[in-house]
């Protein structure tokens, strides 16, 4: 099976190795080899965090620079610093939703204008999905589901080897019952709007 | 998340490489185990913690590595399979019982799981422990993938078993942070009960018996190496006359890269699992015939070495590389497109994959460096400190979340080389300079190698000040319990040991416990221990807001800047740096998400612009 290299990037707390492990659920399900490989440590400590999923025949379960098929980016800064591991023929998915870093507010270092990273991303790669997975999250009702919404619309964009139906389902086994229905409803949001983009 | 105690053998998981082992010691039968906790190995003793009381057997979180090692020492001679997990420098401080249990070795299976950290992610050096596999003469076996990582714990049990000797497994970050597809197998069922035969002239090594022992370690090492030898697990896979002899992590990056260059029939590759003692003939037989061949291994050239060696012995002189300046390097973790690349250009093939994009365009990138969380009492603590001590005084600082506390505005730590290292070096900078001296060590890093040195601060009449930062948790690797701890909050029926009443009675005379979230208290409180001479402790108690909110729901009490009041110091920005403030049109806001209002800001202010926000404001 040909192999598609998946990065997700995004900050603490924003739920990145959750989307990234449903995917890997979801492809285990559907029969597909999948690695998924996680940063940990400081993800509770408002760092950067990353983790990548490989769907296919491939055996490394991590990424090279130059190397990810898909990047789907949680923060448009992060998305941005994460383009090492992009090529000319790389999908980018980003939230627009900024979450400025803290060396910003003491004043090291300036967080880049909206219109440039976008303007830096169209310009590097083939293609760009870009919207803001916040303001979806909170239309779902759930201000923390800014992983399930970038989920969706990853589902929406890439040609995946595992299909939606699979995907809700690993949402559905792992999720609290009292975010499910917020979460199917963040995850159709994202789906949309990558279809629509 | 999987259950890995109740689900059937048969069943495919998708496990974390940790989790794996876990599953993989259940499987063995484990019935004793003990952990100090250490990234990237944390996740196996987390495991264990979790499903103990489920899967019905034992485990204990470690004050340290050398005792936990001590203590499944004990239990393995009594004849329990037992186990202990560590990262590499971890092995460090478990390294005196390691050396001498490999003499005396062990009646039931004991594995030692070690993880290395190439690249550093969370360690302070990237050390390849395969060395102390050849310095203990303890089997070494290497897995690949999660599903290695389940069915060679189980392995290595057997296997330590068979030889009465310790068995290590080892992985990397990258193994013990992955998740993969795990096919489950059965439960064995083993003795929960060991039975101890007195033999004092086969256990106690004093040097008559020692000496002995080092024979039977040279037997069963010989005994080792038969069943390395023979073992399928070091595999040859295709044929051709070129050569690729790899181990761990890198094995997947090999085969990836020969499959996408087009190698895989010209390219013939010897996977290692055994990495002590290794499989000799089995090498000498891939390397006879071969025109050349290329050692790939993170790290240090433990294999290219070996197999130097031995292809030396036999007069074989083919062309066998591994780390060269154009090869492979001994820093840092590989990746699969170097791996490919080097593979390449030793066999002389085109690399065909895609080019990295042009970014000398973009701009430069504010930083996102790790920091301490909003309300985090260390913050208070260094900020008292650094008011009573000057930002002159030397700050030897040790291994925790509060070593970010090295990074500006902080800027509180001065010499970190190991766990327990602030206390003891605390005595060299006092001693050879003449600047005031206070130390910082966690609450869990003081229990672990922090005492030792405190004994020998104040019988040595030593002059500085040390900080117990007691947040009541093992923060940093992810709020494991420790002694200091409150045991009755947790619900945990583990006796609580008082760090105020053990520093009192090591024979500390000047001791004090502050809050930190008191500034004006504490910063007085360090003032006055600065001035006593000798050993002073000042114990800094606040629980960690991440790991208290288990407990006590926190108050909706935030704080604002009073915008009338603020007359734009930034005191509390460039002094405090709490992560919650945040600049907007050249003022200081903050933001009421990330706020837990400690209130220790609004002691800061010199305008008292910082107030409680109105319920509903």
């Amino acid at each position: 099976m040909a192999t598609l290299r998946i990065v997700f990037v995004g900050v603490g707390g924003q739920g990145n190795l959750l989307a990234s492990r449903l995917l890997g659920e979801a492809a285990l399900q559907a029969g597909v080899p999948v690695q998924v490989s996680e940063i940990h440590g400081m993800a509770q400590r408002g760092g950067v965090v990353e983790s990548a999923v490989v769907l296919g025949d491939a055996l490394s379960p991590i990424i090279s620079p130059a190397q990810a098929d898909v990047i789907v980016g949680f923060e448009p800064a992060e998305t941005l610093r994460a383009l090492d591991k992009a090529n000319r023929k790389t999908l980018v998915i980003t939230s627009t939703s900024k979450l400025p870093p803290f060396t910003v507010a003491i004043g090291q270092g300036q967080y880049p204008e909206m219109d440039q990273v976008l303007g830096l991303l169209e310009k590097k790669v083939r293609k760009v999905i870009a919207f803001d997975a916040l303001e979806k999250a909170v239309e779902a009702g759930n201000v923390l589901a800014v992983n399930m919404v970038l989920l969706g619309a990853l589902a929406g964009a890439a040609k995946l080897p595992v299909s939606r139906n699979r995907i809700e389902q690993a949402i559905r086994s792992e999720t609290k019952k009292a975010f499910l229905e917020t979460n199917l409803k963040a995850f159709d949001l994202g789906f949309e709007a990558a279809r629509a983009a | 998340m999987p259950d890995i105690v109740a689900e059937k053998p048969g069943r495919k998981l998708l496990l974390l490489g940790n989790e794996a082992i876990a599953r993989g010691a259940l499987e063995a039968g484990v019935v004793f185990a003990s952990s100090y906790p250490g990234t990237p190995s944390s996740e196996v003793p987390d495991t264990f913690f979790r499903i103990k009381d489920q899967a019905g057997f034992y485990f204990e979180y470690a004050t340290n590595e050398k005792v936990a090692l001590e203590t499944v020492a004990g239990a393995a001679v009594a004849g329990v399979r037992a186990m202990t997990t560590c990262k590499h420098v971890g092995l460090n401080v478990a390294a005196d019982p390691l050396m001498t249990l490999a003499y005396v070795g062990v009646n039931a299976g004991l594995v030692i799981y070690n993880a290395d950290d190439p690249s550093l992610f969370s360690s302070q050096n990237e050390q390849d422990n395969r060395y102390y596999a050849k310095l203990s003469g303890l089997p070494m076996i290497e897995p690949t993938n999660a599903q290695e990582l389940k069915d060679l714990t189980v392995y290595a049990f057997d296997l330590s078993e068979e030889l009465k000797l310790p068995v290590i497994l080892r992985s990397t970050t990258r193994l013990a942070h992955s998740r993969g597809a795990v096919k489950l197998g059965p439960r064995k069922k083993t003795q929960k009960k060991g039975k101890f035969t007195k033999a004092p002239f086969s256990y106690v090594t004093v040097p008559a018996v020692a000496r002995r022992l080092h024979a039977v370690l040279l037997d069963k090492q010989a005994q080792a190496a038969r069943i390395s030898e023979a073992s399928p697990l070091n595999k040859v896979i295709g044929r051709g006359k070129w050569g690729v002899i790899t181990n761990g992590v890198s094995f997947n990056y090999v085969m990836d890269a020969l499959a996408d260059l087009g190698l895989k029939d010209k390219v013939s590759v010897l996977k290692l699992v055994w990495t002590n003692p290794l499989p000799e003939r089995k090498i000498l037989s891939f390397l006879k015939g071969k025109e050349k061949v290329l050692v790939v291994e993170e790290l240090e050239p433990f294999l290219e070495d070996s197999i130097k060696v031995i292809a030396q012995a036999k007069g074989l002189t083919l062309p066998i590389q591994g780390k060269a300046r154009n090869l492979f390097s001994r820093l840092y973790e590989y990746d699969p497109a170097q791996v490919r690349r080097v593979v390449a250009r030793y066999f002389k093939v085109r690399d065909r994959s895609p080019r990295p994009l042009d970014l000398s365009d973009l701009p430069a990138l504010p930083n996102r460096p790790p920091n301490l969380c909003p309300g985090c009492p260390h913050r208070m603590t260094y900020y008292a400190v650094k008011k009573a001590a000057g930002p002159e005084a030397i700050f030897p600082s040790d291994i925790g979340c509060y070593t970010l506390g090295l990074l500006p505005p902080i800027s509180m730590a001065d010499f970190l080389i190991c766990m327990g290292s602030s206390v003891s070096s605390s005595a060299g900078f006092s001693r050879a300079q003449d600047k005031k001296v206070v130390a910082f060590i966690g609450d869990s890093t003081f229990f672990h190698s922090g005492i030792t040195g405190l004994v020998n601060g104040v019988h040595n009449n030593h002059n500085f000040t040390l900080v117990i930062l007691d947040n009541g948790t093992t923060a940093m690797t992810g709020h494991q319990p420790h002694p200091g701890m409150d045991t009755e909050m947790a619900g945990l029926p583990n006796t609580h040991i008082d760090i105020e009443s053990l520093v009192k009675g090591l024979g500390v005379k000047h001791v004090a416990v502050v809050k930190p979230r008191n500034l004006k208290k504490t910063q007085a409180a360090v003032e006055e221990a600065l001035k006593f001479k000798g050993v002073s402790v000042i114990i800094s108690r606040e629980i960690c807001p991440l790991y208290g909110r288990r407990f006590v729901k926190p108050k909706k009490m935030t704080f604002t800047v009073d915008l009338a009041k603020c007359t734009n110091h930034r005191d509390c920005l460039t002094t405090f740096a709490c992560p919650a403030f945040y600049l907007e049109g050249g003022k200081v806001y903050i933001d009421e998400n990330l706020c837990i209002g400690c209130a220790v800001c609004a002691q800061i202010c010199p305008e008292s612009a910082i107030v409680p926000r109105k319920v509903g404001g």
